[in-house]
């Protein structure tokens, strides 16, 4: 979106490199190469340590084994906190992906220093830095708490836009575009933001001053993740559930 | 660039991340202050208030963030500058 318009102007008030693209045409289409590359590394890192933790699965775990299966333990539980634990079972791998390709995005953002890597036009960076993944990412949460709700309760899903009351019609509607675009929004937001404080103190104080700005940045990049991937689950969890709890009250009662 | 909207969008730009600001600092005061007063009064409860602690004030923070989306795509992308 952002770039879009950028690309669409082409004057700029400042002079960081905000909206410079490395650029590939590919047919009518032109393609943020820099995100690419990036988002690759990211998988790739992730494919190594997936098929390096399961290459030889040992029954009393040690090493990558072991950090592996510590990680998908605090994802089950995520996924067991938000959606429940009859429903979470199948979520798992999907709010498992969101919450390690945005962690992942974002550290490696912050620890590797891609700005050493010089690119014809722009600068490589975290992925998650540019406004298209982070939407593609919201719109598949989008699709994934649609495909919940219609899986588990058919078109019954739909009652949940007039179930207190059809007054509230357009405001249920409203919703379903606001989650996605606040989940964009935060997650760009906060990894851009964080990018160009410190790329504002470095050019200020190049040596040590920007450290303790850094760890914050590897903080708050983590927390976004984890957001990014409870909001996830809970979203889906809603969609399977309806607004009100009666299927709570039945459980109980 | 037609000087006034350069000038009216740095404005704006300057405001929307100054205002935008200003609830979700008065939202972060108060729920740190509940959280302490939460841990004093029982401090074996401390992770657990901690955790979500962190989670709202996240939640919060993308409150200033909205903002800040806005103030860049004044900056960098401003759609009227053409």
């Amino acid at each position: 979106m952002l770039s879009d318009l950028n690309y669409l102007t082409f004057t700029h008030l400042a002079s960081l490199e905000v909206g410079h693209h490395f650029y590939w045409q590919v047919g009518n289409l032109k393609l943020h190469g820099q995100v690419f590359l990036t988002s690759w590394f990211v998988i790739a890192l992730l494919l190594v340590a997936s098929f390096l933790a399961t290459k030889n699965i040992q029954r009393i775990p040690s090493g990558m084994q072991n950090f592996m299966e510590y990680v998908l333990e605090f994802i089950q539980s995520l996924a067991k906190n938000q959606i429940g634990e009859k429903e979470y079972r199948p979520w798992v791998p999907f709010v498992g992906t969101l919450f390690l390709f945005i962690f992942v995005s974002n550290w490696s953002g912050a620890l590797i220093p891609w700005k050493l890597i010089q690119l014809p036009e722009g600068e490589l960076a975290a992925p998650t830095n540019d406004i298209n993944t982070t939407v593609s990412l919201a719109l598949l949460t989008s699709l994934a708490y649609f495909y919940a709700g219609f899986s588990k309760r058919g078109l019954g899903y739909f009652r949940k836009y007039i179930e207190p009351t059809p007054v509230l019609l357009p405001i249920a509607i409203l919703e379903d575009f606001t989650k996605p675009l606040s989940l964009s929004f935060r997650l760009f937001g906060n990894i851009l933001a964080d990018e160009l404080v410190v790329g504002v103190l470095v050019l200020l104080v190049p040596l040590f001053v920007p450290l303790p700005i850094m760890a914050l940045g590897l903080f708050t990049s983590a927390i976004q993740a984890l957001v990014f991937a409870t909001l996830a689950a809970a979203y889906i969890h809603e969609a399977m559930e309806g607004h009100g709890g009666e299927e709570h009250h039945e459980e109980h009662g | 660039m037609d000087p006034l909207v350069a000038a009216a969008s740095v404005l704006a730009a300057a405001l929307a991340v100054g205002l935008a600001a200003i609830g979700p600092g008065i939202g972060q005061g108060n729920a740190s202050g509940q959280a302490v007063e939460g841990i004093a009064r029982q401090p074996e409860a401390e992770g657990k208030i901690r955790g979500t602690l962190l989670l709202t004030l996240a939640f919060m923070e993308s409150l200033t963030i909205y903002g800040l989306v806005i103030s860049l795509v004044l900056l960098f992308a401003n759609p009227f500058a053409g």
